[in-house]
């Protein structure tokens, strides 16, 4: 087996009391998808934030690609290849459409001290950008104001800024949260053919999407992961059971 | 868009012809006022880079606006006593030319700027207000207690500097220069906007999170955008001294780095005639009500305070509607 490209080493995070996180080790291979599931508050943002490098784990290491990232800050994990998107939308509102992907596709270039050429105009970044566009449905939106979208389409353009990148590795927190049924079928068929260029850690709420979208998940409780399975391992396992599909019955 | 650039024509336009006419009509005085508004213009545009483009509320510009002018003043002052600034390690003289002036200015502020930037852009909001402001402070105080150099009473340049090819002492000879070299930062200041650089600091002003989740450094972004910013008010600074033939701790003091914002706000913050119009309004105003009352500034501040609860893009936004995402 080939070396997982996101490694997680027993990261631990707290907060005063509250263990958000607590010994979490899982990892990413290449081609999969990798679903994080658990109830609300379980510390799956928590987790991504700390993978991510928006957060400092208080103890375990966080490696990507055969180095350890631990240390390293967000603008450092980005520029090695590591693709983010948050549980709520965070564009640059004010912008249009495009150049929201156009500034994924110039973080990309990493080439951006540059005062004189404009932008817009600037063909290879267009191509990127506009793929990007292309591949997520937002083609016809290019123009808008950011923020003058729906809920959903501030969503796909999130994966879509994330795939001007060309990442090693996604990481997704809840990409289809407020997609609608029909946004949200879309999405995942759009994923399951994503794996093959970059596998995904994926956080999601939709057993339905869940199930037939992972290779592998796993399941955090109170900051613990609980289990890590194929879906059918998963299904069967009596403590996820208990601990969260049950959990979610009385919940819904 | 195309309504803010037919506008941004008319007022570049109006800029020239009003010392155009004063010229024909031998008013030489309101020749000098147009230089005034183009070079506070200029201070603006500088200010907006770092304000409007990139958020970076900066209560300090005015030290860079007082590093241009002293640049200017102890240059000349040392070419017009004929004593060399330094002996050793190597012989610095004074010059009563222009272009080196504004070099030496445009490098000390973009320097300066630089420093402060570095310890200021760590921190956001009503703290970075604060630091900036503080720095500003700190030159004022500085000249004030310096005596090399005329301490608070400051320099007296006798003959402005020269330009080649030009007799700068002709108030409309200086006006061209001024205005031309506000009409050549403008040009600049919308490339910039444009460019990449341009979008990206737009971008970390929006949403700096963004900007970082593409391995983008939102720091650098700020730290290129202070330093530009500080050296072309700084820029603004010499000519400014030129203008007066006169430097003085003023140049530094809080007042004028607000005055800068005033500018911008009137105008329309991150529009790139904002302080042009400002500085325009202000002068204007000055010289109208000024004349008519001591108390003008209170007039100025009802304007000021309609536009800030009224027109949120500032008179430019007021007649060229919101801002479009240019592409
Ligand atoms: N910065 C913080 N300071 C203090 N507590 C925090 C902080 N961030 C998260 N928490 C707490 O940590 C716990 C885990 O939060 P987290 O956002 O990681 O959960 P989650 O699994 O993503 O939940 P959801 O499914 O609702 O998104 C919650 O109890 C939350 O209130
Ligand atoms: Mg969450």
């Amino acid at each position: 087996m080939t070396d997982p490209i996101l490694d997680v080493r027993g990261v631990s995070k707290s907060f005063g009391a509250l263990q958000a996180s607590d010994n979490v080790s899982l990892n990413l291979r290449a081609g999969e998808i990798h679903a994080l599931i658990g109830p609300n508050g379980a510390g799956k943002s928590t987790l991504i934030k700390q993978i991510a490098g928006n957060m400092r784990p208080d103890s375990g290491s966080i490696w990507f690609n055969g180095e350890d990232v631990t240390t390293l800050d967000t603008v450092a994990r980005a520029r090695r290849g590591l693709g983010r998107t948050f549980q709520i939308s965070s564009l640059a509102m004010e912008h249009t459409v495009l150049q929201n992907v156009m500034l994924g596709a110039l973080g990309h270039d990493g080439g951006v001290m540059r005062f004189f050429r404009p932008v817009m105009k600037d063909h290879a970044l267009l191509n990127r950008a506009m793929a990007a566009l292309e591949r997520v449905g937002l083609v016809d939106q290019a123009r808008k104001r950011t923020a003058d979208l729906s809920h959903g389409q501030r969503r796909q353009l999130e994966v879509a800024v994330a795939l001007t990148l060309s990442p090693k590795a996604f990481v997704m927190d809840e990409p289809m949260a407020g997609l609608g049924a029909e946004g949200s079928r879309a999405l995942t068929g759009f994923l399951d053919t994503l794996r093959g260029e970059a596998p995904i850690l994926l956080v999601e709420h939709d057993m339905d999407v869940v199930f037939a979208l992972a290779d592998r998940i796993s399941v955090l409780v109170y900051g613990a992961l609980i289990a890590t399975g194929t879906a059918d391992e998963i299904r069967a396992n009596p403590e996820v059971r208990i601990a969260y599909l049950g959990e979610e019955e009385d919940g819904a | 868009m195309i309504r803010e650039r037919y506008l941004n024509l008319a007022i570049m336009l109006a800029l020239l012809a009003v010392p155009l006419w004063a010229w024909v009509s031998d008013e030489p005085f309101t020749i000098t006022l147009a230089t005034r508004v183009a070079i506070l213009a200029l201070a603006g545009v500088g200010l907006n880079l770092a304000l409007g483009l990139g958020g970076l509320v900066s209560l300090g510009h005015a030290a860079f606006f007082g590093l241009g002018g002293y640049a200017m003043g102890i240059l000349a002052h040392h070419a017009q006593t004929y004593t060399p600034l330094m002996e050793s390690p190597f012989l610095i003289e004074g010059t009563k030319s222009m272009p080196v002036i504004w070099l030496v200015a445009v490098l000390v502020s973009a320097l300066a700027a630089f420093a402060i930037g570095l310890l200021s852009l760590r921190t956001t909001g009503v703290y970075f207000i604060m630091i900036t402001l503080a720095f500003g402070q700190m030159f004022y105080y500085f000249t004030i207690s310096w005596p090399a150099y005329g301490g608070e009473d400051g320099l007296s340049i006798y003959v402005r500097n020269g330009f080649p090819g030009l007799n700068t002492l002709d108030p409309i000879q200086f006006f061209g220069l001024v205005y031309g070299v506000l009409a050549l930062v403008l040009v600049f200041s919308a490339t910039l906007a444009r460019s990449r650089f341009g979008l990206a600091l737009a971008a970390a002003r929006q949403n700096e999170e963004r900007v970082r989740t593409v391995g983008l450094d939102a720091f650098r972004l700020r730290l290129m955008a202070f330093t530009i910013s500080g050296a072309i008010t700084g820029l603004a600074g010499a000519l400014m001294a030129d203008l007066n033939r006169f430097v003085s701790p003023t140049m530094f003091s809080w007042h004028m780095s607000g005055e800068f914002i005033v500018f911008i706000i009137l105008g329309g913050v991150g529009r790139l005639f904002g302080p042009v119009v400002g500085a325009g309004l202000f002068i204007i105003l000055e010289h109208i009500l000024g004349g008519l009352s001591e108390f003008w500034m209170i007039y100025l501040g009802a304007l000021l305070l309609a536009v800030v609860l009224f027109a949120r893009g500032g008179l430019i936004g007021a007649f060229s509607g919101p801002e479009v995402g240019h592409d």
